[in-house]
């Protein structure tokens, strides 16, 4: 077996402020999918949702800026998934990961766990 | 405490818990003005000024303390303006409180407790301030009357011009933070000192105080090692808001006065918190230096005058003494920040009795560590300019020249064509002068400034494009 990842571009807008219907919806959907890829023989390995772009801040360089990361050339190239205090202990890891050719992009993770 | 005005006075046996009105109005967005609820008909003169004076001295430490407790800006925010509301009532019937920023505090809690207690779901969701040592103090210390400069709770209004001012919210948003959380502005009014539209404006805080919950942007002063970037990401923020104030961004008015009191009450607050950081002295001098010279900036039909034709007997007298005096103790004690360093150059000036007796080679020598504490491409266009004055016009344009083949950021600013203008002017290069004074005029964006350069190409002489 071979990993993949896979990830999810969606109109933030129709997240801002959800009605319990759209969260609940977005939840049973996200459980479904879980039990499809079960039953199709794959595995998921892990998953989040992620705070809005709004929530990010971007890093080239040692240069912090407020939001995404504004591709250009850059594509995504990978990712880590880290746990740290605060946003501050956040970037100050993330100024340690190599990106040489471009940068990277720091975004809270949601907890959904009380949803 | 058994004064008339404390918020323990009533919390006896029976009686309501808290003076704040169970009917208090949660407005979201609500104005911060205590005068919003000057409709209480209770409300006599006398609290009504003390509650107006609270907003003004008070608004951040009420705010930066109440916030530490419930740790989500929206419902301290909220509190503390309900706070306000209830202070008006209760100080009409009861009288100002001796010491009225621990009252508002206390009320601002109080009212937050009860709101998280009310609503437990809504708490299980927010992500709450980020706070390195968990230490809830549902009751506060109250602050002895007149004094707070070195007691723990004045850290929190540190903590919350950090938290505003952080490096991962764009400037705009840390501008706004600033005047809406530590100076207690409205969304209408920052969006007004802006010139942007008020949604604008609340779209903005709005996203900003959001992102500081969601990304865990932590609510402290921060470690010494990363203290000195942070500190001047506030005393940028600061100057800023001095200079938007000083130089209206578009429009008639050229001075905003109150902005630009809001950011020396700023700058005020945070060296009476960090009494030892030279810089915070060196952006209070700059900014009083600076502020001196207003009354005599813009002639009775108010026109903007130069430096060189200022009335220099209306420059405010105790306003260069004190940035004087604070600017000396700014650059004793190590290399000098920029701040310090700008302040020193404003201060030759206050000093100098006329623009001719002016002391340019001082200057010159202070431009120069200038641009060595700061390599911005305006401090050496400035730099160029005061050349100028030591070698003469021909040595400021080489210099200028030079720079605009090197910096290509100086295109576009509009004080580029405009020191140009003058240097051709005074090497009597009349055409090439006209053409820079139009190029500034494309520039300028404030009719005070537009009128001025309007005037210096009439007085060339030269005949061009109407």
């Amino acid at each position: 077996m071979a990993k993949y990842l896979v990830l999810i571009y969606e109109d933030e807008s129709a997240y801002i402020d959800p009605t319990p219907q759209v969260w609940q919806e977005a939840m049973e959907a996200h459980g479904r999918f879980a039990k499809q890829v079960a039953e199709k023989g794959g595995e998921i390995l892990g998953g989040d949702a992620l705070q809005p772009t709004a929530t990010a801040t971007s890093i080239r360089g040692d240069i912090v800026t407020d939001g995404p990361f504004a591709e250009t050339k850059e594509a995504l190239g990978g990712y880590y998934m880290i746990e740290a205090r605060d946003l501050d202990h956040a970037l100050d890891i993330a100024k340690l990961c190599p990106a040489p050719y471009g940068g990277v992009e720091v975004r809270p993770v949601m907890d959904t766990s009380g949803g | 405490m058994t004064d008339h005005g404390s918020p323990e006075a009533g919390a006896g046996a029976g009686s309501s818990p808290a003076p704040v009105r169970p009917d208090a109005p949660v407005r979201p967005d609500a104005p911060a003005r205590p005068d919003a609820a000057a409709r209480s008909e209770a409300a006599s003169p006398d609290a009504g000024a003390a509650v107006a004076e609270a907003h003004r001295r008070e608004w951040a430490f009420v705010l930066a303390a109440t916030a530490r407790v419930v740790r989500d800006l929206d419902i301290a925010e909220e509190c503390v303006q309900d706070a306000y509301v209830a202070a008006l009532d209760a100080w009409s019937r009861r009288g100002v409180p001796d010491n009225p920023a621990a009252w508002l505090t206390t009320a601002a809690r109080r009212k937050a407790l009860d709101t998280l207690r009310r609503d437990k779901t809504l708490r299980a969701k927010l992500p709450l301030l980020v706070e390195p040592e968990p230490e809830p103090e549902p009751e506060p210390e109250p602050r002895p009357a007149g004094a707070g400069q070195d007691d723990v709770i004045g850290d929190d209004r540190l903590r919350l011009v950090f938290t505003c001012c952080h490096p991962a919210l764009a400037r705009e948003a840390q501008v706004a933070l600033t005047l809406r959380l530590v100076c207690g502005l409205t969304t209408a009014e920052i969006a007004g000192a802006f010139l942007v539209p008020e949604a604008t404006m609340a779209a903005r805080v709005t996203r900003a105080k959001k992102k500081i919950s969601a990304a865990r942007i932590a609510y402290r002063v921060p470690a010494a090692p990363e203290l000195p970037d942070r500190l001047d990401a506030v005393l940028t923020v600061i100057h800023l808001l001095y200079t938007t104030g000083h130089t209206a961004p578009g429009g008639a008015d050229l001075v905003r006065d109150d902005l630009a009191d809001r950011a020396i009450g700023l700058a005020r607050m945070v060296l009476e918190l960090m009494p030892d950081e030279r810089e915070i002295r060196g952006l209070l001098a700059l900014l009083l230096l600076t502020h001196a010279r207003r009354p005599a900036r813009l002639d009775a039909a108010g026109r903007l005058l130069l430096l060189a034709e200022q009335d220099r007997t209306r420059w405010d007298q105790a306003a260069i003494a004190e940035g004087t005096g604070l600017v000396i103790s700014a650059l004793r004690g190590g290399r000098p920040g920029r701040f310090a360093l700008q302040a020193a150059i404003a201060a030759v000036h206050a000093e100098a009795p006329s623009y001719d007796a002016t002391d340019w080679r001082q200057l010159l020598g202070l431009y120069d560590e200038l641009l060595k504490a700061w390599p911005s491409p305006v401090v050496a266009l400035n730099r160029a300019v005061v050349l100028a004055m030591v070698a003469g016009p021909a040595a400021g344009l080489a210099q200028i020249a030079e720079l605009e083949a090197q910096d290509n950021r100086l295109a576009g600013y509009r004080y580029l064509p405009a020191a140009k203008a003058d240097l051709l002017r005074r090497e009597g290069r009349d055409q090439e002068a006209a053409q820079a004074y139009q190029a500034a005029l494309e520039l300028a964006d404030n009719d005070a400034e537009r009128a001025f350069l309007t005037a210096r190409l009439a007085a060339l002489g030269v005949p061009g494009d109407p």
